[in-house]
């Protein structure tokens, strides 16, 4: 059969164009149906209805993908392409993603359902920043060399490791993209990654890119599929040495089994998170109240570092949980084409369904329900911006990952308390501190279990800063020049100069 | 003075270049209204007159650099905007790159060829490498001293920085020089050599046109003994960074001493020797050697001036030079035939030629030599000296020509004695396919650079700098970021009460 292509043309105030996506698995720079001829449904989730269809893979493309990733690392990327080339190749992806710019944002809105705004301002161009800033490590991964004795040589190299596995989630599709294959391609890896079967669209649109920007074939393969399939695959391959997964605790939990049971593979997860937000009494109260809102709700609460639980010192409880809650009665939920729009719907119904189910449960739990606490509408995926107030510190909506548009404000009294309450998780991805005084909130800062803790702001993520889990939200970094090490392993080698046995 | 020219190239193009000094983006003639010559090496000729800066231009630049680094570059401007410059100049010089090399070649002499695809081609890369550093520059956090201190520590762009380039690689140079510190958020005035300032000010124009602030980046040619004075000692450069010979390095240092202790960095001459022992590749180390000494007419710092041969093969090596050396043709740049060009100036050649006639009046066998021709030019024919002797000049002194002195070696004790006996050390290479016997010798000798079975070859990723007189400092790699970056501590109190009463 014919491989399957997507077409669309956009006609909105930002863009009018054409999109033209082959939906094929993308195996050695070609693309091609899947091995067992399955297909896949992209579904809008603004409207529940379909979008178009994508080849599925299964586990022999995952095989034949795996074969050609090696091939590539063994005849053409690895050493055999020096750093400085495989830098200029990412700038020039990053290039081309900036030139696409609104026709992959348009893709990327039509596909997950976030706002334009979003996807255009946020999304596509984090994207391409990403890019550039490991197309600049490309040719400065250095080993050291380390002075022992004068019988001895000693040095270490830090190569790549292979061919490597990458599985993204659906959230941030295009820049989870971004955030594997930038650090995996300059660090001299090739790569086999499963996008997520709900949001693969702007992934294979950039496997044209990367044909066009000219990596040689075979460096980059994306094969569609399951997590169960596909994702199992990869995560079982034994010729794949390294897995990178970003999604739920739960499946993490999964890769790294499949990794131990197979050929003990390298592992980096990033994983789930039910960060604190933590607002202290000298808080600038309506600054705090606008970021704990952009905590929660952007992305329509579907980040992993979403500020969850909003803790607000009791001297201002009252006020604070009364200006929130007007904040978020104002945030618009709508069609995410639609420029007043702040919130669009939830990815998939099963995610919609699960988030109502856990608002019954706040419901129930005693919980105060302060805004919202149902769907919105009754076309798409729409659910409505909900606070609860006080609930239970071991209850359902207070200790579990909700991954939607949720928030569950209490109250502390102190630095003490606060600690033990925001530490009090199986989870540790992220945390933020407001208060006027930088210094306590420094020292609050470090005695909190999160990979990444804001002060007086919440969800600034930077190319150049790390980003990863305390816990079991997970474990290596993303992000940063610390995003290296998940994709080189280090060879020491100790030559003897004139030492005889 | 009009600040353009229009100059006719060898190969009959016209082309427009400017001739004023770059300051705030703007092409202006010197405030004295000077102006030098610049002469094409191959035939003697001037091309056209430059504006000459003097101490008042200079104060111009500087003040210029200052305010850009105070407003518009410096801790105002984000580490990615200096990437994105950065990388956009490159691809403006990739856009030009053979009208570039056609200048540099019709300025400096070099052969177009080598020019564009040698010069140039690594002059692009270095600036992409640099541009990749600009969002990179981290310092530290240190928890070891405590609960109540958060002390981290800061790379802080150090200021304005004063550049004074060469004219054996005037692009290069440039790039060399630039790169590191535009990367890190330095402004700078450079001043390129009087004899080669031309493509120096062509650049400007491609540093105007990526977009780069005006002051960011200012050029200002004239004589080393004036703007380079002047800039060296002026009391508002932070930096200055210096390529030439080690005499005019310690005026440069000198002058920063007297002024206002500017922090210096020196990339100064050698005397780089080669060492091949009887296990190595005669035919590959006597063609790298031949190389070594012969590039860019020898008017690299890096010149591979002096060969030792261990004994055993020492007349088999000399045989093999002498049968390679006919593959060697000096000419004009713009002949693709060309392996290198003339020297540089009417001074260079009476100086090279005086150092070649030391070696014959010193005793040292002339094994490969031809007499000077009446031609027009600066054209020196490669001189390979055989039977030295230490203390003769010609294996003393940095010649910067052709000049190759050949002595020989029994053990490598002795090797690498003849080797360190210099009060340089830029770079060196052994010849050995004993690698045990490479990374000994390698590890004992003084110098900033040390090749193995290769001569010359450098990387922008790795660094490189002079031992002993051959200078201060490091460029390219990461480590000449060191050098255009101020590491600032801050300790911070997050818990302890004052120390009163003491």
């Amino acid at each position: 059969m014919s491989t399957l292509v997507y077409e669309h043309e956009f006609k909105t105030k930002a863009f009018s164009g054409k999109t033209r996506i082959e939906t094929g698995i993308f195996i050695d720079g070609k693309f091609s149906a899947g091995a067992d001829g399955g297909t896949i449904d992209v579904i809008n989730p603004t409207t529940g209805k379909l979008i178009t269809k994508i080849a599925e893979g299964t586990r022999k493309d995952v095989d034949r993908a795996v074969v050609a990733a090696q091939k590539a690392y063994d005849t053409v990327w690895g050493t055999k392409t020096p750093g400085y080339e495989r830098g200029k190749l990412l700038i020039r992806l990053a290039e081309l993603i900036e030139e696409n710019a609104d026709e992959l944002a348009h893709v990327e809105t039509i596909d997950n359902g976030k706002t334009l705004r979003d996807s255009r301002g946020f999304d596509v161009v984090q994207a391409a920043a990403v890019f550039r800033y490991y197309g600049g490590w490309a040719d400065k991964v250095e080993g050291k060399t380390i002075e022992v004795n004068p019988s001895k040589f000693a040095y270490t190299v830090h190569e790549p490791i292979g061919a490597v596995g990458c599985i993204i989630p659906w959230n941030f599709p295009l820049l989870m993209l971004s955030w594997k294959l930038g650090p995996a391609l300059a660090t001299g890896n090739t790569v086999v990654l499963k996008p997520s079967e709900l949001t693969p669209l702007t992934a294979l649109r950039v496997c044209s890119l990367i044909n066009e920007a000219g990596f040689p074939p075979g460096v980059v393969n994306i094969v569609n599929g399951y997590g169960t399939t596909v994702g199992a695959a990869i995560a079982e391959h034994p010729h794949l040495e390294k897995v990178a997964f970003t999604g739920s605790t739960l499946v993490g939990r999964s890769i790294m089994k499949a990794a131990a049971n197979s050929n003990l593979k390298k592992v980096t997860l990033e994983l789930g998170g039910k960060s604190p937000n933590i607002i202290f009494n000298d808080a600038d109260i309506g600054q705090a109240v606008k970021w704990a809102a952009f905590g929660l709700f952007f992305n329509h609460g579907q980040c992993c570092c979403a500020g969850s639980r909003i803790y607000v010192q009791s001297g201002i409880y009252d006020e604070f949980t009364k200006q929130f809650a007007d904040h978020v009665k104002t945030l618009q939920v709508g069609d995410p084409f639609e420029e007043s729009t702040y919130q669009g719907p939830q990815v998939s119904q099963t995610q919609q369904e699960r988030i109502l189910g856990y608002i019954e449960a706040g419901k129930k739990d005693g919980a105060t329900l302060l805004v919202g606490g149902d769907r919105h509408g009754t076309e798409g995926y729409f659910v409505q911006p909900t606070v609860f107030a006080d609930a239970k510190a071991d209850s359902k909506v207070m200790s579990e990952e909700i991954f939607g548009p949720v928030a569950c404000v209490s109250r502390f009294e102190d630095e003490e308390d606060i600690i033990h309450q925001a530490n009090d998780s199986m989870y540790g991805l992220a945390a933020a501190v407001f208060s006027k005084d930088v210094t306590r909130a420094i020292s609050v800062a470090h005695r909190l279990k999160a990979g990444t803790v804001w002060v007086n702001c919440y969800n600034q993520l930077n190319p150049q800063v790390p980003f990863g889990g305390y816990k079991a939200s997970g474990f290596g970094r993303e992000l940063g020049e610390y995003a290296l090490s998940n994709f080189t392993n280090v060879k020491a080698v100790h030559i003897n100069l004139h030492g005889t046995m | 003075m009009t600040t353009s020219a229009t100059i006719t190239l060898p190969t009959g193009q016209t082309l427009k270049i400017p001739t004023g000094l770059f300051i705030d983006n703007k092409f202006v003639p010197a405030a004295k209204g000077g102006t030098f010559d610049t002469i094409n090496p191959s035939t003697e000729e001037v091309i056209c007159c430059v504006a000459e800066a003097t101490a008042e231009d200079i104060d111009l630049a500087v003040s210029s650099s200052r305010r850009a680094f105070t407003t518009t570059w410096g801790q105002n401007v984000l580490g990615t905007e200096r990437a994105r410059l950065i990388n956009k100049l490159a691809d403006l010089m990739e856009r030009d790159q053979q009208m570039l090399a056609e200048l540099e070649a019709y300025d400096n002499g070099k052969p177009v060829r080598i020019a564009r695809d040698g010069d140039i081609a690594d002059s692009i890369a270095c600036l992409r490498y640099y541009a990749g550093w600009a969002d990179k520059l981290t310092g530290q956090t240190i928890s070891s001293t405590g609960p109540t201190k958060f002390n981290f520590t800061r790379e802080e762009p150090i200021g304005v920085c004063g550049q004074i380039i060469p004219w054996n690689y005037p692009i290069m140079m440039w790039a060399w020089k630039t790169g590191p510190a535009l990367a890190t958020g330095c402004t700078v005035v450079m001043k390129p050599s009087e004899l080669t300032p031309l493509t120096a000010l062509k650049l400007c124009e491609l540093v105007q046109e990526a977009g780069f602030p005006a002051g960011v980046l200012n050029c200002v040619p004239g004589l080393g003994p004036v703007g380079g004075a002047a800039l060296a000692s002026h009391p508002d450069v932070n930096k200055i960074a210096f390529t030439g010979s080690t005499e005019t390095g310690r005026k440069i240092m000198e002058a920063s001493a007297k002024s206002n202790l500017k922090k210096v960095s020196l990339e100064l001459g050698g005397k780089s020797p080669s060492l091949v022992f009887e296990s190595a590749d005669l035919e590959k180390a006597a063609a790298w050697a031949l190389m070594g000494a012969t590039y860019n007419s020898g008017q690299d710092c890096t010149c591979g001036s002096r060969v030792y041969v261990q004994s055993s093969v020492y007349d088999k090596f000399l045989s093999i030079m002498k049968v390679k050396v006919e593959e060697y043709h000096i000419g004009d740049g713009f002949d693709s035939k060309s392996s290198a060009g003339p020297l540089i100036s009417k001074a260079q050649f009476d100086k090279v030629n005086a150092y070649i006639q030391s070696g014959i009046d010193e005793g040292a066998t002339p094994f490969i030599y031809s007499p000077k021709t009446e031609r027009r030019g600066y054209f020196v024919e490669p001189v390979v000296f055989s039977d030295v002797k230490s203390d003769m000049k010609i294996v003393q002194e940095e010649i910067f020509g052709p000049v190759l002195s050949v002595g020989r070696f029994e053990t490598e004790a002795e090797a690498i004695a003849l080797a360190n006996d210099s009060k340089y050390g830029l770079g060196a290479a052994v010849y050995s396919s004993d690698g045990g016997q490479c990374i000994r010798v390698s590890s004992s000798i003084a110098a900033g650079t040390v090749w193995i079975n290769q001569y010359g070859l450098l990387s922008n990723q790795a660094p490189f700098g002079g031992y002993k007189m051959s200078g201060i400092g490091r460029e390219l790699g990461s480590y000449a970021l060191a050098e255009y970056t101020a590491v600032k501590s801050v300790l911070w109190n997050v818990g302890d009460e004052p120390y009163w009463p003491l």
